[in-house]
């Protein structure tokens, strides 16, 4: 097989075209945290499970009850219990509890148990934002709180597989679907309330204020030493209110502190993030990497206009034939074309 | 082009169109039911599993399959090899139709569909979103593969002057044609970047897009042959063997690329130590690299590409390959954490056999009824 040498640099050229405007895209930088960003501090070392959150949340977001169709029937009733398990199209924030062994102690990783919580992270740099082709979700650039807007969506649930952490839920049961998720309760936040999980969260476990003054806050409870009684503030980091509670020891790390490019909602326990569900994550977040490769590939849509005009070419030079079959058209046959000969 | 094509004819209604349609009719029973019921229904797809059979097989397979009229017009425009010219066009109808849809079970697929036009609308363009790209790249494909291919419809129809109009232009959308596939083949395999973890590590590489596309030309050529094959011997047609085992001869090139730079990239980034871990993925790697290694084994040798039974199996190992490593990558491999597991539904089975059945029917009707085979050939010197 001989290719026709003109062809094969033209090709050789698009190539090399694509490949050399490449390199003008740089790394995308990680997206930066903004000032007056706000989020969640989790400490599982406070929270008692009395799952008040859970239902202040439904309260405040309007969601439907969660049923448990098996354990409905066993009892003869239903809608007694609120009992979804774990995060789902009705929940936006669930409780949830690790055990091991005999789980006689709290904040024990073995022979013990833990509770964590679960809602949206809120990401610095989040990765469903970045995937979703209709901007249905987009990060707020003051609170950085993470919304949903399903005039927007059209419910390709890349998003879903983008999350590290499986946040955003989808209503699979029903004929005119919608993503749902936690958003900071962004509605309250905007009339200067607080999330209603933190707002009724009696023991401090769930605490609002600035992430930055958050991380502060996660940083001195690291120093605590176990066993000792300590302040710890409730509902809100700047809202005075404060409680006494004896320290557990922490596990030495504040999670969603770098965890992919770093999250608003943050959490502490004793026992391993790992164990509680929470996946270990690089510093960098995915979306950084898929936007980089992907705008490396088509910067300022460069390499591909002159990959098209390179084919656009080829192909009018290797199809004159078809436009004098049909119309007598002037163009004469060009010389050392090798059409059809091997 | 030397090359007439005229229609096969025949009956088109035979028993095996009524057994596809009987299919079909089974895939629109459980359509209606996920429209009125939800996806929940028909399907398995979960929170941790949004994206099953359907975007595995329909769109990201089904689109690969369909390949073959962009492979083929690679070879014909750009590598200039006229000879293959008369394949271009049967090529093409797979290319349609697989495309065509994939588009269809996009609305099937996603869960808001009434919104769908949103991806065109520029006040919600995600200029950062791999989705975005693909959505608009395979749309603006299936429009170009129409154009490309409605000479045959003209033809049928004896609009000789839009016929004649369109093949000065036809230039511009045979490059079109060549480029977006380019760019959304390997937007398929970018789409998977994001989801870090959750794609197992020998799938997982920030050269999946070229990856993916490469696998997609070979898948291309492979269906070429394997279809034009299966469709010579039921159509009772003469086998073109000689032209078949020359567009043969370029897949293993286009393996061994890739079996290079996949097993290069896994050396390099340390993700090879991921063929020690306990659990299927080895085994489907493995069987991956079998099916690559099989097709670039018998397609290199040509006294055993130029035995049809010997092409027609190679052609079916690179598509089968092809798939496989899609599926592996997308759906059997893909673990978004503990609790959650996935086998398609009874439902969503169905719904893409139906989507297959139809492209089947679309084929046989096209064939019979539309100048799509060409008689004659020149021969190749």
């Amino acid at each position: 097989m001989n290719i026709d040498r003109r062809d094969f640099f033209k090709v050789v050229f698009a190539g090399a075209a694509t490949a050399l405007t490449a390199p003008t895209a740089q790394a995308r930088p990680p997206k930066e945290l903004s000032p007056d960003a706000v989020g969640i501090l989790y400490d599982a070392t406070l929270c008692i499970g009395c799952k008040v959150c859970e239902v202040e949340c439904k309260a405040a977001n309007a969601m439907p009850m969660s049923h448990d169709t098996p354990l409905e029937q066993a009892h003869g009733v239903s809608g007694l219990w609120d009992s979804g398990n774990d995060l789902n199209s009705q929940n936006l924030n669930k409780i949830k509890i690790y055990a091991n062994g005999t789980a006689e102690v709290k904040d024990r990783e073995l022979d013990g148990y833990s509770f964590v919580k679960r809602n949206c992270m809120h990401c610095v740099d989040p990765n469903c934002v970045s995937a979703c082709p209709v901007s249905a979700l987009t990060k707020d650039p003051v609170t950085g709180a993470v919304t949903y807007n399903p005039e927007a969506c059209i419910g390709c649930r890349y998003c879903q597989l983008a999350c590290p952490f499986n946040i955003p839920k989808f209503e699979y049961d029903k004929a005119f679907p919608k993503i749902v998720k936690c958003e900071m309760c962004s509605e309250r936040l905007a009339e200067g309330d607080i999330p209603a999980c933190c707002d009724a969260c009696p023991t401090g476990a769930s605490l609002f204020g600035r992430v930055s003054d958050l991380l502060n806050e996660g940083h001195r409870r690291l120093t605590f030493q176990p066993s000792e009684r300590q302040e710890y503030p409730v509902r809100r980091l700047d809202g005075g209110e404060t409680r006494t509670a004896e320290v557990a020891t922490y596990y030495p790390k504040i999670y969603g502190e770098t965890e992919t490019g770093g999250t608003q909602s943050l959490l502490m326990a004793a026992v391993p993030f790992e164990k509680l569900g929470l996946p270990a994550l690089g510093d960098e977040s995915r979306a950084q990497l898929s936007e980089t490769i992907q705008h490396t590939l088509y910067h300022g849509m460069m390499a591909p206009t002159v990959l098209l005009g390179g084919l656009v070419y080829a192909a009018y030079r290797h199809t004159h034939e078809d436009r004098e079959e049909t119309s007598g058209d002037q163009d004469r046959p060009q010389d050392g074309e090798g059409r059809g000969h091997d | 082009m030397t090359e007439v094509y005229r229609p096969v004819g025949g009956r088109l209604l035979t028993r095996q169109f009524y057994f596809m349609g009987f299919l079909a009719l089974i895939a629109g029973y459980f359509i209606i039911r996920r429209f009125i019921f939800g996806i929940g229904d028909v399907s398995h797809l979960s929170d941790g599993y949004p994206w099953g059979m359907w975007i595995t097989y329909d769109v990201v397979t089904g689109t690969a399959i369909a390949c073959g009229g962009y492979a083929m017009a690679l070879l014909v425009y750009v590598f200039n090899r006229g000879q293959f010219h008369p394949i271009i066009r049967v090529a093409l109808l797979t290319s349609v139709f697989g495309y065509t849809l994939a588009g269809i079970s996009i609305v099937i697929d996603v869960g808001r569909y009434w919104q769908l036009y949103n991806v065109f609308l520029p006040q919600y363009a995600n200029l950062n979103s791999v989705m975005l790209e693909v959505a608009l790249c395979v749309t603006l494909y299936t429009l170009v593969l129409w154009i490309e291919f409605s000479p045959a419809i003209l033809e049928a129809m004896k609009a000789n002057r839009l016929l004649r109009q369109l093949r000065h232009v036809l230039f511009f959308f045979i490059g079109l044609g060549i480029l977006l596939p380019t760019m959304h083949q390997s937007s398929l395999g970018s789409l998977l970047i994001i989801a870090g973890y959750k794609v197992h590590p020998l799938w997982l590489t920030n050269i999946i897009p070229l990856l993916f596309l490469i696998t997609a030309i070979a898948m291309g050529y492979g269906m070429v042959v394997f279809e034009s094959l299966y469709a010579s011997v039921n159509l009772k047609r003469e086998l073109e063997t000689d032209m078949l085992s020359r567009i043969g001869a370029v897949i293993p090139w286009l393996l061994i690329l890739y079996l290079v730079l996949r097993i290069g990239d896994l050396a390099m980034t340390g993700n090879l130590v991921a063929l020690t871990r306990p659990g299927p993925e080895p085994f489907l790697f493995a069987a991956e690299m079998a099916l690559f290694l099989f097709a670039i084994v018998t397609l290199l040798n040509r006294k055993l590409r130029e035995r049809p039974t010997v092409l027609f199996w190679s052609a079916l190992a690179v598509v089968l390959a092809g798939a496989l490593y899609r599926f592996d990558a997308f759906m059997i491999a893909y673990n978004p954490g503990a609790g959650w597991h996935y086998f398609p539904g009874v439902g969503e089975m169905l719904i893409t056999l139906g989507i297959v059945a139809i492209e089947v029917m679309a084929y046989l009707f096209f064939v019979k009824k539309t100048p799509i085979l060409a008689m004659h050939r020149p021969h190749p010197a």
